[in-house]
């Protein structure tokens, strides 16, 4: 964690990690059981297959009748359950857990797919690839892309996940763009890239443009604002302007995927032990967090904290049998006496998260609001959705105030409000 | 292993520079030392009983608020010693008793504590307490007066009342190595001029105050007093007897800079600190009262809302 310097007229410098200071990739086996978690709510009736239904790795399971939702099995086996997941922010989620067979068999509906690169092939088969491209976006008709950012960079602290890829499987990414390039029919590609990375990247032909070393400046919406200078407007998202943000790793599954034939199913990701010391690791897409912690011999102990993501924007978890993600691109384990207190004492004015606030919200107003749950003021008089959602406010305050869950749990209950509003007419 | 291991779960962000209110408090304590050391080296044990039965009195006060309106009690934070401190620096050293204690409810309670505590004053808690102890016993904020006993090897008068009383003349006598020095009249902890720069400079590096309120106050009052002085130098002083006598240092650093009652953005940081500098200097050029540094902060945080109005754009704003 770094702390406040003693000099504290200057702005705490939170750099990006270098991917220099990681050692090589360490395989995760294959664990006994694993659970692909789908973004599609629970819905019993509709569901197209079984339990007992047998899969085989990378095998694409279409979840629902009449919906194009589909995870994409890392393993062969047979579906154990099928059952509903509440995550953060009440969002529910389809579990598919699969009981893992001793022998593996690979599937090969896309082999034969993979030689046309259409965009409907990406659409179909590619969605739940490592990376998580975000394929919905060049089929959807509301928003026209017309740029492709690809972020070289991890844009939250301690990840080095997309600087690994870029290190490690430059061929896959050059591949996965002039696959995408050609069937998206997008040409404004621009990577971003830290500065060490600019000439590794320079061979692949594209535009390459160099992002800041500090955190935030490789989240999508300053990308935006310094690199494309094109600022996305509040409340909006970079794809409503035309852009999409892809990363490297997701080029990378895109290029392996139509190389090989086979869809990739391992996901790469950062784990940050308690100590801070860091790990690349890949490990099976629904690979219990559990089996990783075993495999890397880190004993977790009460009141201690896992996190999925990065340590600003992620997300902690209650369970240690959560599964790996197609977007997870960091594991952190944190010891209970690391953890952060947060405490009920009020804003004291002191401005220290005005300074740091790259979106320059008036968060000291914003606040008092937000805590008394008056979100359509905030929102109207305090710009709570031009935030960007760093978490920089948080991690600042002197009172130790849960700031960036207050923003996010107004822009929640809004947006409740504002759903509720439109089905009752 | 165990299966059955209870995690903390919690929003992001996961990290915390650490920063505390009790960690800033005691460090405007430490730089607040300085000053009431000279203040006590000075003024002996008379000085030792006003700052201390300040500082406890304060602490005390709010220890009965928090247990009166049963909220969790809070003197932990270092917010009512600090204000109890910075109210003894004020006081000169003969204050009595009763006068102190009456100093902190008001500061503590009245300043504070009513408006729902930490972080919701409008006003510096100290300053209300100070503005209404001065209009309510005149005399025992006239220094002269109160300081009369004491015999130094320095002339031993209040600068701002002499300049008042007598005219420019009067306060010639007063180098600026003096001032800053603290051989002149004043409260414990507001003359020694050379311990609160030192003091407002280690905040500032801390990043504990805001450096624009400090130096725009400072800006305001040297500008101002230019003015005047220039226009009529036998009427009005020069600009360094109104940069470091009376409340002047102490206001720039301590009083002047308090989190909650003063703007946090750029531009009004930069208004806020010279307007209540150029007050200031008004009240005490051509207003009844011999300081006015106090009434200039009072009147400054009572604008301070309306000020931070002026914001910079929030990105991605529309319109």
């Amino acid at each position: 964690m770094i702390k406040r310097s003693f000099i504290g007229l200057l702005k705490p410098r939170l750099e990006y990690g270098s991917v220099a200071d990681t050692p090589s990739l360490k395989q995760i086996p294959t664990p006994k059981e694993i659970t692909l978690l789908s973004n599609c709510p629970f819905d019993k009736k509709n569901l197209l297959f079984k339990k007992k239904a047998t899969v085989k790795t990378g095998q694409k399971l279409l979840l629902y009748k009449e919906k194009d939702e589909y995870v994409v099995s890392s393993v062969t086996g047979q579906v154990s359950s099928i059952s509903s997941y509440t995550g953060d922010f009440g969002r529910t989620f389809t579990a598919i857990t699969i009981e893992v067979a001793d022998d593996e068999e690979t599937d090969d509906e896309f082999k034969d797919i993979s030689k046309d690169a259409s965009l409907e092939t990406i659409k179909n088969f590619l969605a739940f690839a490592p990376g998580n491209p975000p394929v919905k976006l060049f089929s959807d008709k509301d928003k026209s892309i017309n740029t492709i950012v690809v972020c070289c960079a991890d844009s939250d602290l301690l990840i080095t996940t997309n600087r690994y890829i870029v290190k490690s499987d430059i061929d896959a990414i050059k591949n996965g763009l002039s696959i995408l390039k050609a069937a998206s029919r997008v040409n404004d590609i621009i990577m971003v890239a830290s500065q060490n990375q600019m000439h590794e990247l320079s061979t692949t032909g594209e535009k390459v443009k160099q992002v800041n070393d500090t955190y935030p400046s490789a989240l999508p919406h300053l990308i935006m604002k310094d690199i494309l200078g094109k600022v996305v407007p509040a409340g909006k998202n970079p794809e409503d302007i035309g852009v999409c943000f892809i990363s490297a790793e997701a080029v990378a599954s895109i290029g392996n995927a139509f190389n090989s034939g086979q869809l990739p199913v391992a996901k790469t990701f950062t784990l940050v032990n308690k100590d801070g010391s860091k790990s690349l690791v890949s490990a099976r897409i629904g690979t219990p967090a559990s089996d990783i912690f075993t495999a890397l011999n880190i004993t977790l102990n009460e009141n201690d904290r896992i996190i999925f993501g990065g340590p600003m924007t992620g997300s902690s978890v209650y369970s240690e049998d959560h599964p790996v993600q197609p977007d997870t691109d960091a594991i952190i384990v944190q010891d209970r006496d690391d953890i952060p207190v947060i405490s009920d004492y009020p804003c004291t004015n002191c401005g220290e998260c005005i300074r740091i606030c790259p979106a320059n919200i008036q968060i000291n107003l914003l606040v008092r609001f937000l805590e008394t749950g008056q979100y359509q003021e905030a929102a109207d008089q305090y710009d709570l959705y031009s935030c960007i959602e760093c978490g920089l406010c948080s991690y600042v305050c002197v009172s130790g105030m849960p700031i960036f869950q207050y923003i996010r749990s107004a822009k929640y209950e809004l947006d409740r409000a504002n759903t509720a509003e439109a089905t009752n007419g | 292993m165990a299966d059955n291991n209870k995690f903390i779960v919690s929003h992001a962000p996961f990290w915390h520079d650490g920063s505390r209110i009790s960690t800033r408090n005691y460090n405007i304590a430490l730089a607040a030392l300085p000053a009431i050391l000279l203040g006590i080296i000075y003024y002996g044990m008379p000085a030792v009983g006003v700052v201390s039965l300040s500082i406890s009195s304060a602490i005390i006060w709010e220890f009965v608020f928090c247990r009166v309106t049963k909220h969790s009690v809070t003197i932990g934070d270092g917010s009512a010693a600090i204000i109890g401190m910075i109210f003894g620096m004020l006081l000169p050293a003969t204050a009595p008793w009763w006068l102190v204690i009456l100093g902190t409810f008001v500061a503590v309670i009245i300043g504070k504590q009513i408006y729902g505590g930490i972080g919701a004053n409008p006003f510096n808690p100290v300053v209300v307490a100070i503005a209404i102890l001065m209009i309510s016993w005149r005399d025992i904020f006239d220094f002269n007066e109160a300081l009369i006993n004491y015999d130094f090897d320095f002339a031993m008068v209040y600068p701002l009342a002499a300049l008042k009383h007598f005219g420019v003349s009067a306060v010639d006598s007063f180098s600026m190595g003096d001032l800053l020095m603290g051989k002149q009249s004043g409260g414990i902890g507001s003359t020694f001029g050379l311990g609160l720069i030192a003091g407002g400079i280690y905040l500032i590096v801390r990043g504990i105050i805001r450096w624009e309120i400090a130096l725009s106050f400072l800006a305001g009052i040297f500008i101002t007093a230019l003015i005047f002085n220039l226009s009529d130098p036998a009427h009005y002083a020069g600009p360094v007897v109104h940069l470091f006598a009376g409340y002047t240092l102490i206001g720039a650093f301590f009083l002047a800079t308090e989190d909650s009652s003063s703007p946090v953005n750029f531009i009004p940081m930069l208004i806020y600190g010279a307007s209540a500098g150029l007050l200031t200097v008004l009240i005490r050029n051509i207003g009844v009262y011999v300081d006015g540094v106090i009434f200039a902060i009072l009147i400054m945080n009572l604008v301070n809302p309306l000020l931070d109005k002026i914001k910079p754009k929030a990105i991605g704003k529309v319109a």
